[in-house]
């Protein structure tokens, strides 16, 4: 089994009046028909990082690396038109509000249509067939009232299972999902979790995970990478989290509190320079050490 | 600092709306937090805890029931003197700050409406005392980060002294690692300053580290009222307590 996705040597800079900031500073990584989530604080560049494998770094910002490859095919060789080809129909993105990523006055169907015969060229009724399927696969209910509901009619987690239909739909090889149950409550994105997990594995998807939350991604994912000021300074199992080694990862789990062992205070994350300065651990897997 | 009540709701129901439009917010609420007491209101995303909250200081006109603060029963209106006595920290501290306002001017002004006097000391000790200290004083709120504007709310609330303080998710908007930062500071003002807490969160860990009882809400009703040690041995009698705690306990993939 190859790697879906290969990214090396990604820098992200934007310019800004103190001089060049560096969003994301030389990092590698790979991901294969796997779960692969990204955790840091605010401000690590994760979600950067989500946005330059669809190249959807707004102008200032420059995105520079050796090599986005999709399949072996290089990102960053494509024009901006082909370039469209790739996003929603190769790989698409689940961003964190579905308030914000749904048009407010267009029918929840008439949205999950269109992106379905942007890409496919499919008839009207083809096209409404396969919607109403796709947001049964999502477990609504009444999909037939959900198709043509408008989305401030919808919860927050009847939002996020739209937005995950609409991005499933077009069969994606590759699902970027920033933080996409951060907006939810507890018990809704468990559900909202499992319905992504489900559809992904079933269809041999590789997802990218991207998420604040060190509980969900190490019950979630498969591998993660922990990022911090723009760097990965460390890469694990994810369910070896709770055995990482960087003192910035150990940070963080200690800063948690545990319900069922209680602490008088809880430990503050010491910072250090030299984990800004320290070089990017490469996230890549290469083809062999693949099973 | 034990006897006493410090806030006490007898039957409270909060709605929104007249005739066809009402929405029954919070349905017969009782609960009671002693004084020098921390007390929790979990629950998911429209299920009233918040409200319960706005009703106490008065943001959500439209209750009955009896609400009494230190004692005094609430009516329609709130006096200055209670304002003095309990106040509000909010959810996301990018949007409860004035963004053309220093941090000097959000804190004179509250002490100010209250008519303190020697305004400057006492600005000077309130930031050292949520751990900002003087050189943040003449910042705007973009000059600062997430965590230190949660400070800045968690100082304009403490500035005028109260002995409650009401906080609507203090932490849900920060990083963890910030998050942990605020809840100590939280828990070493209420030891220093002997405050009261009502707390509201939607993350059980969270409650379960700062508060001693807990309020367990669903749908505008309080389902379920426990204590810390029944919620950590998860000894929940409700089936949405159990569900709220399992959700939270499962999270986590022990290895």
């Amino acid at each position: 089994m190859s790697n879906l996705l290969e990214v090396e040597n990604l820098t992200v800079k934007f310019p800004t009046r103190s001089g060049m900031f560096e969003a994301v500073r030389d990092i590698s990584f790979s991901l294969g028909r796997e779960r692969l989530g990204i955790v840091g604080e605010s401000g690590s560049g994760k979600s950067i990082t989500g946005r330059s494998i669809l190249r959807l770094i707004r102008h200032p910002g420059i995105l520079e690396a050796k090599r986005i490859a999709l399949e072996g095919q290089d990102l960053l060789q494509l024009s901006e038109k082909q370039m469209r080809q790739v996003r929603g129909h190769r790989i698409s993105m689940i961003m964190q509000d579905p308030k914000f990523s749904l048009n407010p006055v267009m029918r929840i169907g008439d949205q999950i249509c269109e992106a379905y015969r942007l890409h496919a060229k499919a008839s009207k009724t083809e096209a409404k067939r396969k919607t109403l399927a796709m947001l049964e696969a999502v477990l609504i209910r009444d999909p037939e009232r959900v198709f043509r509901a408008y989305p401030h009619e919808m919860s927050g987690g009847m939002g996020q299972r739209i937005m995950i239909a609409m991005m499933l739909i077009p069969d994606p090889q590759i699902l970027i999902a920033d933080e996409p149950t951060s907006a939810l409550d507890v018990t809704v994105q468990k559900e909202v979790l499992e319905i992504m997990d489900k559809l992904v594995s079933e269809r041999g998807m590789g997802l990218i995970f991207i998420s604040h939350d060190l509980n969900v991604v190490s019950a979630f994912c498969d591998r993660v990478l922990i990022m911090y000021s723009g760097r990965i300074v460390e890469t694990c199992r994810a369910d070896k989290l709770h055995e990482a080694t960087h003192p910035y990862t150990k940070g963080l789990l200690a800063s948690l509190p545990q319900l069922e062992s209680p602490v008088d205070r809880l430990a503050v994350l010491e910072r250090d320079e030299v984990w800004r300065a320290a070089k990017s651990v490469s996230g890549t897997i290469t083809a062999e050490s693949h099973k | 600092m034990s006897g006493g009540t410090g806030i006490s709701l007898e039957s409270v129901d909060v709605w929104f709306g007249e005739g066809e439009e009402r929405v029954d917010a919070v349905i017969d609420a009782t609960i009671s937090v002693p004084l020098g007491g921390s007390f929790g209101l979990v629950g998911e995303s429209g299920s009233g805890k918040s409200t319960i909250l706005r009703a106490i200081t008065g943001l959500a006109p439209t209750w009955s029931g009896r609400i009494s603060v230190l004692g005094n029963n609430l009516g329609k209106t709130r006096e200055r003197e209670f304002y003095r006595s309990v106040q509000m920290v909010f959810q996301d501290p990018y949007a409860s700050l004035h963004p053309r306002q220093t941090v000097d001017h959000v804190l004179s002004e509250a002490l100010y409406l209250h008519g303190f006097k020697k305004p400057d000391e006492r600005i000077i000790k309130t930031l050292d005392d949520v751990g900002l200290g003087q050189y943040f004083r003449f910042r705007y709120p973009h000059q600062l980060s997430g965590g230190q504007r949660q400070r800045v709310a968690i100082a304009r609330a403490l500035i005028i002294e109260p002995s409650i303080l009401l906080l609507d998710e203090p932490t849900s908007a920060l990083d963890v690692s910030v998050q942990a930062e605020i809840l100590n500071l939280l828990t070493d003002l209420r030891a220093e300053h002997n405050l009261t807490y009502l707390m509201v969160s939607h993350d059980l860990a969270v409650v379960g580290h700062m508060c001693s009882d807990v309020a367990v809400m669903n749908l505008g009703r309080i389902v379920e009222v426990l204590d810390v040690a029944s919620m950590r041995a998860l000894k929940a009698d409700h089936p949405y307590t159990r569900q709220l705690l399992e959700a939270s306990v499962q999270r986590r993939r022990e290895v």
